[in-house]
């Protein structure tokens, strides 16, 4: 099977501080750690995995700039056989459509039978599966947490509200957005690290992908952020604050004064 | 000179980092509390590679650089990893397993190394005994010959890894009547009849690793267990005790880092007289001094493993020099991390005091301070 996991380089919400700039429309990016935004790991790890058992390739790609060679690299590192990073000076400032429509372009000069996203980014909305199965008029499925592979189809599991489990048949090809808890992603050693070191990651800007960069790019976003901040405290929330014992001791009075604990 | 990592080093340290903060971090203060050996931990660090670093591929390794290898060291320190831990896996890997891969026959690598590796076995390597510290030349553990067996009898302690060693490397003297050139070196396994550990120590800090005597009594093993020739033992202590002034060292270096990433976020959220304490120039210049001595002890400790990585196989000075700093400057910053806390860096639950006692250490094993200066002075 020829897969397809589009991954994103995003800030690191476990090693960074976020705080807003001083503009106050964005986060504080200047001494932010990047990683790769951890559904895709999950959505890597399940690829590699199916490819483990049936055959084929994984190839993991991109809309970014030369930096995010680095997280093509450590998903590689992981076991995908390919990178492909896709960028261009008009791709900048590109909306959720807009990089969905870029990945879609991608997709077709390719030959895949399965395109794997993550369920959403850290710092994103959870748009780019759905909008990209849509432009390749594919069948999609969200939030899966189990893959089966059959003949020419898959079984996918799906988490639904209240913990319930959907299970689901869906013709190849099609796209699929990744839970995590999927599968544990492995980690990379140096051994992976070195084997993809000098790996050469195909480049291809909007006139290889047969685009026009104008129409994906900033300029063409048509959802723009307005405002970003950290929402005042509301009245009745309170921060506990003491060491993790009085924070449960206090958590514990509070429950029982209020009727959640007999 | 070149003070730059490579691209692929920096991303392996990131990946360390990740995986030490998942997997092994939320642990390590339950672990230091009940004096554990954290066995789950120790065999992931082997699933990940750590263990066998810097060994061939064929035994199941990396086949990484030393500076690597002191890469992987100061990761699991920056992370948050306790003192013990990564003690433990610097007396497996660089004390024990590193020894047999130097020394010892083919036959005896394929046999050891791959398990220790893996992880599925633990090495120690004892040397120091109780009426022999410092003064390693006067040991009275002896080896004797016999037919096709050395049979050895005397007593090891503060042998970390002692108590749960499936393989242990020892020194004893095939010589008696000589100092240095009667000591050679043994492999001795787990199970060997007049073989035994003691119970564990209870110790300031490094608290998870496990240290204990060893017991020789009329202990039989086969001849073949000689690591190199007789009276070679001394030369391979004095190999392997840089890795303990190197790649053992990177640990604390990373602890380092730890203190000082925890201490300048702390300083930012704590306010009292109305501000951030981190505004007050007394708190600043603590964090400093965390930050001069990481500065300085990273640059000692990757000294180290370039030497080693250009193909210097002993560098005395360079090894003492940075044993010596880590072990004597460490107070002073990690007694900084602990005031900037406050009440809170006191109590354990805050790690910094844990870090306070696991950086003791420092000075004392692997040769003590005053024996570095010793060995400087000598140089000079
Ligand atoms: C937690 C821990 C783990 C250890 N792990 C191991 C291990 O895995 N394997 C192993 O073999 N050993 C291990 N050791 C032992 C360690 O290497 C010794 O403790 C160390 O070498 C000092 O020896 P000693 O304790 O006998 O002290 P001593 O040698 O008795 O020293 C006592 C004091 O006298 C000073 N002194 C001694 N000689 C001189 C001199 N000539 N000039 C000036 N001052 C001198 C010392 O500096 C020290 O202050 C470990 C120790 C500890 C605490
Ligand atoms: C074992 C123990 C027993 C105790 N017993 C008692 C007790 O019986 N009764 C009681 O009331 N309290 C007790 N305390 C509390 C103790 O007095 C406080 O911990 C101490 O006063 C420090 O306050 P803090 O912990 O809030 O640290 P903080 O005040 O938050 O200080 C944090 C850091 O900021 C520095 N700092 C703060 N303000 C300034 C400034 N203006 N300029 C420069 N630096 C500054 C401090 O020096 C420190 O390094 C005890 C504490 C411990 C650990």
């Amino acid at each position: 099977m020829e897969i397809l996991v589009c991954v994103k380089r995003v800030p690191d919400t476990a090693e960074n501080e976020i705080e807003i700039n001083s503009e106050g429309n964005d986060i504080e990016r200047d001494d932010l750690v990047y990683s790769v935004n951890e559904w895709d790991n999950y959505a890597v790890e399940e690829a590699i995995q199916i490819v483990d058992k049936v055959g084929g390739s994984v190839t993991v790609v991109t809309v970014g700039d030369e930096e995010s060679e680095e997280v093509l690299r450590r998903e590689m590192a992981m076991g995908a056989q390919n990178g492909l990073l896709l960028t261009d000076d008009g791709f900048e400032g590109a909306d959720g459509k807009g990089t969905a429509s870029i990945l879609a372009a991608a997709v077709k000069k390719g030959n895949y039978d399965l395109i794997l996203t993550g369920a959403q980014a850290d710092d994103g909305a959870a748009e780019v599966g759905g909008m990209l199965a849509a432009m390749l008029d594919y069948p999609y499925a969200s939030l899966v947490n189990t893959i089966e592979t059959q003949d020419g189809k898959l079984k996918v599991g799906r988490e639904v509200e209240g913990g319930n489990q959907d299970m689901y048949e869906i013709e190849l090809p099609c796209v699929l957005s990744i839970q995590t808890g999927i599968n544990e992603p492995r980690y990379v050693g140096i051994r992976g690290i070195r084997k993809v070191a000098s790996v050469e990651i195909p480049e291809y800007g909007a006139s290889d992908l047969g685009i026009d960069a104008s129409s994906v790019g900033g300029d063409a976003a048509k959802v723009k952020r307005m405002d970003y901040f950290m929402p005042e405290m509301g009245e009745g929330a309170e921060m506990l604050e003491g060491s993790t014992e009085e924070i449960i001791e206090k958590l514990i009075e509070y429950l029982k004064a209020k009727g959640g604990l007999k | 000179m070149d003070f730059a990592f490579t691209k692929e080093q920096l991303m392996f340290k990131k990946e360390i980092i990740r995986f030490a903060k998942k997997e092994i971090v939320p642990r390590v203060q339950e672990y230091d509390l009940n004096e554990a050996f954290d066995f789950e931990s120790f065999r992931k660090l082997g699933d990940f590679g750590i263990l066998g670093l810097h060994f061939p591929e064929t035994y199941g390794g990396s086949g990484a650089d030393v500076v690597t290898t002191v890469m992987a060291g100061e990761a699991l320190g920056e992370a948050g990893v306790d003192g013990g831990l990564t003690l433990a896996y610097g007396a497996h890997s660089f004390l024990c397993a590193d020894t047999i891969l130097r020394h010892a026959t083919e036959e005896q690598r394929q046999r050891y190394l791959p398990k220790l590796i893996s992880g599925e076995w633990i090495g120690c390597m004892g040397l120091t005994e109780p009426d022999a510290g410092s003064d390693v030349a006067s040991m009275k553990t002896t080896a004797e010959k016999k037919g096709d067996k050395y049979v050895l009898n005397g007593s090891k302690i503060f042998i970390t890894n002692g108590p749960i060693a499936d393989v242990a490397v020892v020194y004893a003297k095939t010589d008696p009547s000589q100092k240095h050139a009667g000591i050679s070196a043994f492999i001795v396994e787990k199970g060997t009849k007049g073989f035994a550990a003691g119970a564990p120590l209870i110790k300031m800090g490094v608290r998870t690793s496990q240290t204990s005597e060893l017991f020789f009594n009329n202990c039989e093993i086969p001849e073949e267990n000689l690591l190199g020739k007789e009276g070679e033992g001394f030369n391979m202590s004095l190999q392997t005790v840089e890795w303990d002034r190197s790649a053992l060292l990177a640990p604390f270096v990373g602890a380092a880092k730890y203190m000082l990433n925890s201490c300048a976020d702390y300083a930012r959220k704590r306010e009292q007289f109305g501000r951030p304490i981190g505004k007050f120039q007394a708190v600043k210049h603590k964090l400093a001094n965390i930050r001069i001595f990481a500065e300085a002890s990273q640059s000692l400790a990757y000294k180290i493993a370039w030497c080693k990585d250009q193909g210097r196989p002993l560098n005395h000075l360079e090894a003492a020099v940075a044993k010596l700093f880590v072990g004597d400057w460490s107070i002073g910053p990690a007694n900084d991390a602990m005031v900037v806390f406050g009440g809170y860096g006191f109590c354990h639950e805050y790690n910094m005091e844990r870090i306070f006692r696991d950086s003791r250490l420092a000075p004392i094993g692997g040769g003590t301070s005053d024996i570095q200066k010793m060995i400087i002075s000598k140089i000079i």
